[in-house]
């Protein structure tokens, strides 16, 4: 390792433990925006490990996310707490590689239609499975607080983001580069494609999942329709991409001022959330296609060049 | 039998709606997510006028059409075409293109909201039930089929046989040949898009005859037209006709035999057995 790596690597560390202290305040709404704000943190994170690179999006989070709330739910009364978030984890991957194996092998949008209905498959398909056995939703009763999650969460992204930075700076992080680059390209050389890309989406499922299931202690009350909202698939995309993909604290940087931005607006205009969604979906695409993180490297560029000149 | 005929007059509908989307994603090569929401807008209108001034649907598509049209157009001209110049490869423009029809579906879901609240609505056209080889089925159902066909049939024809129907077929083809023998592209995938606008439009006006919609429903549409473009093939009218029989038939197969509340399963195993064995579509060829 470098020294610049020491020096981010400790400013992370350092960056960590002010996050951690927030409990300390003991102001209930700053600590439930703070789990909000980890949470996003984590899946938007994660997403960007696989759709960023390989420019493929990526709309199953909440799937995933729902999956590990269910595997949580369903085995809580039988497992201890820590044994389920792994087997949460386990379950998610194992989906998304058969996920990935069916559409990965193929052009993109089969995988970004695939993963647009894979949520509400999901919830019909365990709705069907409750009514069979004739129970509606289940209980998930634990001693954990809201802090107690946050922590969990601060944890799992710190996780997140050496997992991310390992892979970087590993030979599947530079193939799925060249993948992002030019496909074709990336076969020639030699590049088992499918797999590369299988192996990130493994990834990023199971961090969802395992998400899923350290949120489901905070619902209490597990039901398909909580647990499988199609709308934090895209809560999350729009999150990572305002932040920009190009960099691993990208995301970071979107969730923040978006999980804020987005409980003023949900507080205020509840009957236009879909709409100031669709808005800002465009605002991205149009305004600030790369993110904050393309436009400050536009930024740097422009200075870089305006140095140069002088 | 009589799961074969509903889910054959389900599809019929099916495939209205498809070829929409299939025109805008074969020939202007943009794969439009915000397609069911224009179907939903041309219920809308049907459900508009008929309640309040007892215009029958048949009557609603022949105003909705030039306006989704008109609508499309603009659409395209303003907001993706920029996203065409701006692109790079082909990749590039599929993920603009996503995300921009996905904010102008939410845009649009929201602004109906807004506009007409988030009921369900639905009017009674033509329910008196009819005799079809023995059972009985709904008038409206019946009639809307038969509407769906007669359009599939002159939008087939239309672009087999007509010179402007040859053009288009020759953009989805190849855009970049069909530019040397004096095609205008850009022209014509504006206007393919907002001729598949148009028809996803007429689609939506005919379904509301015997469908409840909300404002929301868009979505599952626009999820079982994509199945249906790709188990059909991309810019293959024919596969795109068969495959919304197919899944027509298997929705209603699954609704009526198991649980009615499993079709969107239902549509998927169908997707994973066609990306499984057929990842071209019924008619496609191997790429070489």
């Amino acid at each position: 390792m470098k020294t610049q790596d020491w020096k981010n690597l400790g400013w992370s560390a350092a960056l960590l433990v002010v996050a951690a202290l927030l409990p300390l305040t003991n102001d209930g709404y700053l600590i439930s925006l703070g789990v909000s704000i980890a949470m996003y943190t984590v899946l938007a994170t994660s997403w960007a490990l696989f759709s960023g690179p390989t420019h493929y999006i990526s709309l199953a989070t909440a799937a995933f996310f729902g999956i590990g709330t269910y595997v949580m739910g369903s085995g809580i009364e039988h497992l201890p707490y820590w044994v389920l978030l792994p087997i949460a984890g386990l379950i998610g991957g194992v989906i998304a590689a058969l996920v990935g194996l069916a559409t990965l092998r193929l052009s993109g949008v089969y995988f970004v239609i695939f993963t647009l209905g894979l949520a509400e498959m999901t919830r019909q398909a365990v709705t069907w499975y409750q009514n069979q056995t004739g129970h509606k939703g289940t209980y998930v009763l634990t001693e954990l607080t809201d802090p107690d999650i946050y922590w969990q969460l601060l944890g799992l992204a710190a996780l997140v983001f050496l997992l991310g930075w390992a892979i970087g700076r590993s030979k599947l992080g530079f193939a799925l580069r060249i993948i992002g680059d030019d496909e074709d390209v990336a076969r020639h050389v030699g590049i088992n494609t499918a797999l590369s890309k299988i192996a990130l989406f493994v990834v990023s499922g199971a961090t969802a999942a395992i998400v899923g299931a350290m949120i489901a202690p905070r619902y209490i009350y597990i039901e398909p329709a909580t647990a499988f909202t199609p709308m934090l698939s895209f809560q999350v995309v729009i999150m990572a991409l305002l932040g920009g993909t190009g960099r691993l604290w990208g995301p970071l940087v979107g969730v923040i001022p978006f999980t804020l931005l987005w409980e003023a607006i949900s507080s205020s205009f509840p009957n236009q959330t879909t709409l100031l969604l669709g808005l800002s979906f465009l605002a991205i695409v149009y305004l600030l296609p790369g993110g904050f993180v393309g436009l400050y490297d536009r930024l740097r560029g422009r200075a870089k060049k305006r140095s140069a000149m002088a | 039998m009589d799961i074969l005929i509903t889910g054959l007059i389900l599809g019929g509908t099916y495939a209205l709606i498809a070829l929409g989307l299939n025109l805008q994603y074969g020939v202007s090569r943009i794969m439009n997510l915000a397609n069911g929401e224009m179907l939903v807008i041309g219920a809308f209108a049907a459900f508009t006028l008929f309640t309040v001034g007892q215009v029958s649907p048949l009557l609603t598509i022949f105003l909705v059409a030039p306006l989704a049209y008109v609508l499309n157009w603009l659409i395209y001209r303003i907001m993706l075409r920029p996203l065409v110049k701006r692109a790079k490869n082909r990749g590039m423009l599929e993920v603009d293109a996503i995300l921009t029809t996905f904010g102008l579906s939410f845009v649009m879901v929201g602004l109906m909201i807004w506009a007409f609240g988030g009921d369900y609505f639905s009017y009674s056209y033509l329910a008196r039930p009819i005799t079809v080889f023995g059972d009985n089925y709904g008038l409206n159902r019946v009639v809307a089929f038969v509407c769906a066909a007669i359009l599939c049939a002159a939008l087939f024809l239309w672009l087999n046989v007509s010179r402007a129907g040859m053009a288009i077929r020759a953009v989805a083809v190849s855009p970049e040949n069909a530019r040397l023998v004096g095609i205008d592209v850009p022209k014509l995938s504006a206007r393919a898009f907002a001729l598949g606008g148009a028809v996803t439009a007429v689609g939506g006006a005919v379904i509301s005859t015997f469908l409840t919609l909300d404002a929301s429903t868009g979505v599952m549409f626009t999820m079982k037209a994509l199945i249906i473009v790709i188990m059909g093939g991309v810019g293959d009218v024919r596969g795109t006709i068969l495959a919304a029989l197919v899944l027509g038939v298997g929705e209603t197969f699954v609704a009526s035999v198991i649980d009615p509340g499993l079709t969107l399963v239902a549509a998927y195993a169908l997707f994973i057995l066609i990306l499984l064995f057929r990842p071209q579509g019924f008619f496609g060829r191997k790429p070489t």
